[in-house]
């Protein structure tokens, strides 16, 4: 049940990032950045809210007035900057539901990112706890509605002394230190929100925790158009003296706040009943994954380009534990390691050319070696050249599980990431005539199942990033498609298209030495 | 890789974003929510009292003294654990809550906690609340009866302030 609910997540994640895909590219993929937005977000909110409390007085009377005045008679300032701090507050509600959501839809949970799941569950208490202190402070109708049913709600758990909502029984019982105390508390909370945020993003390297600059303005274009079109405004001041009803109720932080009134101690059995889910998520069940990668010492010389490649912080180069004359060696956190491949595409060592001996390379995956992977190589050259007696061109493609080509299994070198192919594969399989061109077909380029994958591919390719692909590897016999798992009919055409474009190639663009290899492969 | 991209498609991501945001904005006050129905108000039934002790205070023997320390020789021993309140509130003659209020804390030597909020028509009312906080077993020791017109929206609270003799409304 819950693979097929993570089916149809993903589906309706698909159909909405593709088209922002094709409308402003994958780098400014808003659903892409979702974690980028929510740190971005929450700086709008700090600084937004930095600038008001210097402008808020506390107190029964001074926090409502104050508010007031700056949201009327100073709203080109202040009162933009009171709405930056409601709707981005608001927005970071739909940000972390949508990040929790694709991740879920994504199976990005489980196994080795138990982690980053279970330190995200406090993060959406904080966040709650944040955004409902600071709607106290304003002390309006909603104020008052969200402090009484709030403490309320507080009071139903036995563990405090006096009824906290006695604070709220009439005009006369609420003192000003108590809005030193909220103040305190707004500030604070939302400290140990961005600490919880900080641990939440310990076990990746290269977290994104800014978005790209030209998204990260069309947003503040955005809320500020929004700020201006629909200011947030005060609903009337506080009085305890009567009940504030209709009161307009912010969604996103007090969707459960009706429950509250009408069944506290449901609601709470329903919080605990969700965080404890939610906590639990990643091992239910637990996900049956490749054992984690191990390092072959006598091939690895230390040189720590799998450790700068790895998107989980798995791999360590710690000081040399054999005689060999290199002063580090790499050692795998196995804890970490989501067996993604990606550091054995970056090993030096991973070189299909080499004829002696067993193919051994410095860091691989036990249950799909890179050997294995040139045997895949060796299979598919042999199964094209049955198949093809009109000499149409033959392909290799290594794909992505995770993308359009995870479904794809007789013409294709399934890898968990194209990433873990060196680009030595290609230049190996073209050269020596396995094939007549190679598609290389991962993930959409901004839904990479292993967060770097494709960034490193493509970078490989394009020769910036270490191990480039030769320059001698004809690039037009290379074809990259970059396309999630709903897209299979477009990775169809396009590979179509490709081979028509092959079938075009005069002789002297074919791979050189491929008669002679063809037959060595077989 | 980050290509270039053209204005027009700035322009329709700035649309899809300002679309999400105005998302926010709408459902960061709206629909309303209405607390309690329209032609009622509240009465709040709360107080922090705590009844007399459990036991009576007595007075040491001069046996019972001369075994303690010097510096504990009190005189009078009073127990710290105290008695529950038994409280009642009817409103217009229906009893809407009875009953008896544990003292707080582990130890149960802190005060007796209420707070109850009842929802009621607009218009007259006859309220009547009743307290029993020492050993007596029948009867209240503190009781008041009060007609209150309650407007449409009111919140009314009905405390219990000893100092102030007794129940008292704020």
């Amino acid at each position: 049940m819950i693979a097929a609910l993570r089916y149809g997540v993903r589906r309706v994640f698909d159909v909405a990032e593709r088209g922002l895909d094709r409308l402003a590219g994958p780098a400014l993929n808003p659903l892409a950045q979702l974690g980028a937005l929510g740190f971005f977000l929450f700086w709008i909110v700090a600084v937004s809210g930095i600038y008001l409390f210097m402008l808020f007085d506390t107190g029964v009377e001074n926090a409502y007035a104050s508010v007031e005045w700056y949201s009327t008679r100073h709203a080109w300032h202040a009162g933009v900057m009171r709405s930056f701090h409601r709707y981005a507050s608001d927005m970071m509600v739909v940000v972390m539901a949508l990040h929790l959501l694709r991740e879920f839809s994504r199976d990005r949970y489980r196994g080795a990112r138990w982690f980053s799941w279970l330190t995200g569950v406090p993060v959406i208490w904080f966040l709650y706890m944040s955004g409902i202190t600071g709607y106290w402070l304003v002390w309006d109708q909603l104020a008052q509605y969200v402090a009484t049913t709030s403490t309320e709600l507080l009071d139903w758990l036995p563990i405090f002394g006096e009824p906290i909502a006695r604070n709220f029984l009439a005009p006369s019982s609420l003192s000003n230190r108590f809005f030193t105390l909220l103040v305190f508390l707004h500030i604070a909370v939302p400290l140990v929100l961005l600490f919880m945020l900080w641990i939440h993003i310990q076990r990746i390297t290269r977290p994104k925790v800014n978005p790209p600059r030209t998204l990260a303005a069309l947003m503040m274009l955005a809320l500020f158009a929004v700020s201006v079109a629909k200011p947030a405004l005060s609903q009337g001041p506080a009085d305890l003296a009567r009940v504030p009803s209709p009161v307009g109720l912010d969604w996103f932080y007090l969707p459960l706040y009706p429950l509250a009134d009408a069944a506290p101690g449901a609601l709470w059995g329903l919080l605990a009943a969700a965080t404890v889910m939610l906590a639990a998520m990643p091992w239910l069940p637990p996900l049956r994954r490749m054992r984690p990668a191990t390092v072959d010492l006598p091939h690895c010389n230390g040189c720590g380009r799998c450790v700068e490649d790895c998107p989980y912080d798995a791999l360590q180069l710690v000081p040399r534990s054999d005689d060999l004359p290199y002063a580090l060696e790499v050692a795998v956190d196995t804890d970490k390691c989501v067996s993604c491949g990606i550091c054995t595409g970056s090993c030096p060592s991973s070189t299909p050319f080499r004829s002696v001996g067993p193919l051994v390379t410095g860091i691989d995956l036990p249950d799909l070696t890179f050997a294995s992977q040139r045997e895949r190589v060796h299979e598919l050259a042999k199964v094209s050249d049955h198949k093809v007696s009109d000499q149409s061109p033959r392909l290799l493609v290594i794909g992505c599980q995770h993308g359009a080509a995870g479904t794809r299994t007789d013409d294709t070198l399934s890898l968990p990431c194209v990433a873990m192919a060196p680009p030595s594969l290609i230049d190996y399989a073209l050269s020596r005539g396995f094939a007549d061109g190679v598609v290389v077909a991962g993930c959409a380029e901004s839904a990479c199942y292993n967060r770097l994958g494709v960034e490193w591919m493509q970078q490989r390719i394009a020769g910036e990033r270490d191990p480039y692909l030769r320059s001698r590897v004809p690039r037009e016999r290379i074809l990259s498609v970059w396309a999630s798992p709903t897209e299979g009919a477009r990775l169809d055409r396009e590979l179509a298209a490709f081979k028509e474009r092959l079938a075009t190639m005069t002789e002297s663009q074919s791979p050189a030495e491929a008669p002679a290899i063809r037959e060595a492969a077989s | 890789m980050s290509m270039p991209v053209s204005v027009p498609r700035l322009a329709g991501l700035f649309v899809v974003l300002a679309a999400v945001m105005a998302f926010a904005a709408i459902f960061s006050d709206a629909p309303a929510y209405r607390q309690i129905p329209p032609g009622t108000g509240v009465i709040k039934f709360s107080f922090n009292h705590s009844a007399d002790r459990a036991k009576e205070c007595r007075r040491r023997t001069p046996e019972e003294l001369a075994k303690l320390p010097p510096n504990m020789r009190r005189p009078v021993e009073c127990p710290r654990g105290r008695r529950g309140i038994v409280a009642e509130l009817t409103i217009d003659e229906k009893t809407v809550f009875s009953g008896e209020i544990p003292p707080s804390g582990f130890a149960k030597d802190g005060p007796s906690q209420i707070y109850r909020r009842f929802v009621v028509k607009v218009g007259s009312h006859t309220v009547t609340a009743r307290l029993r906080d020492t050993p007596r077993t029948e009867g209240f020791d503190h009781e008041r009866t009060e007609a209150v017109t309650v407007v449409p929206g009111q919140s009314l609270a009905l405390d219990f302030r000893p100092e102030h003799g007794g129940f008292v409304w704020r």
